[in-house]
């Protein structure tokens, strides 16, 4: 079930982007015993976002991720600690 | 702290190559800074690895110089290159090593 951070990043990613598709995972569970056990694998520090979008046409892979990372302004100072973001723009060949 | 900006200016500025990594290049104490390790070792690109858990003025400083929120950060001629994702992603399109050529940045490995 999606805890209270990945539903506020699905809003502002789907709001930002009108995506084709969105795809958010969780890997916080990967990340268990982080930073000497301060995150113990069970919240939500750890997040893959998977975004294909018309937005992103045009734009070079800096200004992808400087767009999701702006999107997503409040969470990365909040608790959202670790963002792998693979963006897409349609027609680009993805492996997901 | 007001000189913090100008350290992490100077070690973009002095060095061909810098990785802002937690942890070390010989001990990365992160995942994704691991993986941008693991890259520049394998290309064979001199590079100067800076560890942002030693202070927190820095680790927090480096977001700020950059605008982006997260480490590592690759550095390469005074130009940010971007996360592990964009290096990654850049090394197997067989871009990254172009872009060292094209900086003048001497790479060992043949792409």
């Amino acid at each position: 079930m999606a805890g209270p951070i990945e539903s506020a990043m699905r809003e502002k990613l789907a709001v930002a982007f009108a995506p084709e598709r969105l795809d958010i995972i969780n890997e916080s569970h990967l990340h268990a015993g982080h930073q000497g056990g301060a995150m113990d694998g069970t919240g939500e520090t750890h997040f893959r976002v998977r975004i294909l979008s018309a937005a992103f046409e045009g734009l070079g892979r800096l200004a992808r991720h400087r767009a999701v990372n702006d999107a997503l302004a409040d969470e990365l100072a909040g608790g959202l600690h670790a963002l792998a973001i693979e963006p897409a723009a349609p027609g680009e060949p993805v492996r997901w | 702290m007001a000189g913090i900006g100008e350290f992490i200016d100077n070690e973009v500025k002095t060095n061909e190559v810098v990785l802002f990594m937690k942890g070390t290049p010989g001990f990365p104490q992160c995942g994704f800074s691991g993986q941008v390790v693991q890259i520049l070792d394998y290309l064979g690109v001199d590079y100067k690895g800076v560890n942002v858990l030693a202070d927190d003025d820095l680790r927090e400083g480096i977001k700020t110089y950059s605008n982006w929120p997260t480490i590592p950060q690759l550095y390469v001629k005074g130009e940010f290159v971007g996360g592990c994702d964009i290096v990654r992603e850049m090394f197997q399109a067989g871009e990254l090593q172009s872009h060292f050529e094209g900086k003048g940045v001497a790479v060992k490995q043949a792409s």
